[in-house]
């Protein structure tokens, strides 16, 4: 049985003028621990997707199964959500802002916390549990929601373009990061991007998606080679580059198709 | 020149201004009193109204032993300080069942610009009669004033806060109260702060006004009785009373702003 599968997923917004169809026909399936990534042109419907698959709201047709069974109904919580900006509470510490799913959850507090503090370690920011975030720089912040996000133990990791707003350096030490840190952890991940080579770097397979509407246009399998590397590692593997160029020409002629 | 020799200097130089900052406060203040002394002396504005500072010093000695001062004083205090808690509370509490219902705030949206263009102080004869000439419909007054608006600013500032860490929340599970606890409220704290500053000037309006109406204590009916009695001292020292209570509650909010949002940006 498949850990995550999308069946015929269609969804429009609505708004009193105008009805958008964001999304078309969507079916994919994803196995326990892989990591796929979302990759297309800005309006494609990527976070329309990774909301659904959140079960933020429910599409306007078709399902979405985690472990069989539909993530609308499930009372659990199974997923870890990480968006563009780490949105931190300013109000709270760190240790407050890791600690805060398992607050939710009604944890014990003295285990929440060593919790937080265990995954400080792992994501390499050691001892800032008693910090705001306004002391902490970007890539630090985003570190710090990365363990909040790993803080619930989520079944499956959606992050919503999250190196986009960091500079190129720290971007390239994140991936590294949290591609290790997702594997140590065996977390599956869905990735949303618009970087080719950050798709092709992290994940196992790669999505390309169309627009208007948000539809799935071609899938690639990255090779067993990449896989194995750390993303940092990848981007200097001989097939890395040929890869880029097979996504970059399909991404071209999307466009053309637009504006011809 | 070093780095320290600079620092010395910025700070030397910080402190210089503060210092004449302070001065030129404190000139005008002795300004103002010297120059009203001395109208007052020489005539060249009618002592009857204007009074003097001397002769308001002298009157608020005498009311200071005689004990009536302190009586009138408490007892406004009193009021204006539950009016303007018990307004701020209320506010807040509306605008937060507001934003608990959409479709309630939604209903009601019509109903709150109404009763906000409406001058509250004409309810005054209204409350008195209906809760009796004293402490419980002045403070009503006191509260009245200042709770829809706060009901409005603070409503506005929970539905601004970023929709990205209420959905932060909601990849949590988190219900309703979680969210409103963890995020709205706290993210709206430096609202409902400057609301309170907005409240403490309201408040004394609608005590001062209460007390006029009813006219048997407080500062307020010291201000009627000075007036129906031509007695302008008593009029200006309560006027001056007033000036130093409702700066101390200001200061007082700004402390506890101090204290509440130092965590943040
Ligand atoms: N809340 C909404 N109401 C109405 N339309 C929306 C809403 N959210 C998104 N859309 C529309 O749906 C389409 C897909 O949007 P979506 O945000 O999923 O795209 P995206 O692929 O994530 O884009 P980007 O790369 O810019 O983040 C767009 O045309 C957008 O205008
Ligand atoms: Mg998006």
């Amino acid at each position: 049985m498949n850990f995550l599968t999308i069946n015929h997923v269609d969804h429009t917004y609505f708004s009193k003028q105008t009805a958008t169809p964001a999304l078309q026909n969507i079916n994919l399936s994803i196995e326990k621990g892989e990591f796929i990534s979302f990759l297309g042109p800005s309006g494609c419907g990527k976070t329309t997707l990774l909301s659904i698959i959140a079960g933020l709201f429910p599409p306007t047709a078709g399902t979405v199964l985690l472990e069989g069974q539909p993530v609308l109904s499930r009372d659990e919580l199974s997923i870890g959500y990480m968006l563009q900006q780490d949105y931190l509470f300013p109000w709270k510490t760190i240790g407050q802002n890791i600690t805060l799913g398992l607050k939710l959850l009604k944890h014990d507090k003295e285990a929440s916390l060593s919790t937080a503090m265990k995954l400080l370690q792992d994501v390499g920011l050691p001892g800032v549990e008693h910090q705001y975030p306004r002391e902490l720089s970007g890539g630090m912040r985003q570190r710090a929601a990365l363990a909040r996000t790993l803080a619930v133990d989520p079944k499956i990791l959606l992050l919503d373009e999250p190196f986009s707003a960091l500079d190129y350096q720290t971007k390239l030490k994140l991936e590294d990061l949290v591609s290790e840190t997702l594997k140590a952890y065996g977390k599956t991940a869905v990735l949303v991007t618009h970087d080719i080579g950050e798709s092709i770097a992290m994940s196992d397979r790669i999505y390309l998606f169309a627009a208007h509407p948000g539809r799935i246009h071609k899938v690639f399998e990255v090779p067993n080679e990449l896989r194995l590397l750390t993303p940092f590692q990848a981007r200097n593997h001989p097939s890395y580059s040929s890869l880029f160029q097979t996504i970059w020409k399909e991404l071209e002629s999307l466009e053309h198709s637009y504006t011809a | 020149m070093n780095i320290h020799t600079l620092h010395n200097q910025y700070k030397a130089a910080l402190v210089k201004e503060k210092r004449l900052v302070r001065f030129y406060q404190l000139l005008i203040f002795i300004a103002f009193f010297s120059g009203w002394e001395i109208a007052s002396r020489f005539k060249w504005i009618d002592q009857l109204i204007f009074s003097s500072p001397s002769k308001i010093w002298s009157l608020f000695l005498t009311k200071i032993s005689d004990g009536t001062l302190v009586n009138h004083l408490s007892i406004t205090l009193a009021e204006t300080v539950l009016g303007f808690i018990i307004g701020t509370l209320l506010g807040t509490l509306l605008a937060a069942i507001l934003w608990w219902s959409p479709f309630l705030s939604r209903v009601l949206d019509p109903y709150l610009v109404i009763l906000n263009a409406m001058p509250k102080v004409a309810l005054g004869p209204i409350l008195i009669v209906a809760l009796g000439p004293g402490f419980t419909s002045i403070i009503t007054m006191g509260a009245i004033i200042s709770v829809i608006i706060t009901t409005i600013v603070v409503y506005t500032a929970f539905k601004g806060v970023d929709p990205n860490y209420l959905l932060v929340l909601q990849t949590f599970g988190a219900n309703r109260f979680q969210t409103f606890k963890e995020a709205v409220l706290p993210a709206s704290f430096p609202t409902i702060i400057s609301t309170l500053k907005v409240n403490v000037g309201l408040s004394w309006v609608g005590v001062i006004v209460g007390e006029f109406l009813v006219s048997s204590k407080g500062l307020g009916y010291l201000i009627t009785y000075g007036f129906q009695v031509f007695n302008f001292n008593l009029v200006l020292l309560s006027l001056m009373i007033i000036a130093v209570c409702a700066t101390v509650m200001y200061q007082l909010v700004e402390l506890l702003e101090k204290a509440l949002i130092k965590n943040d940006r």
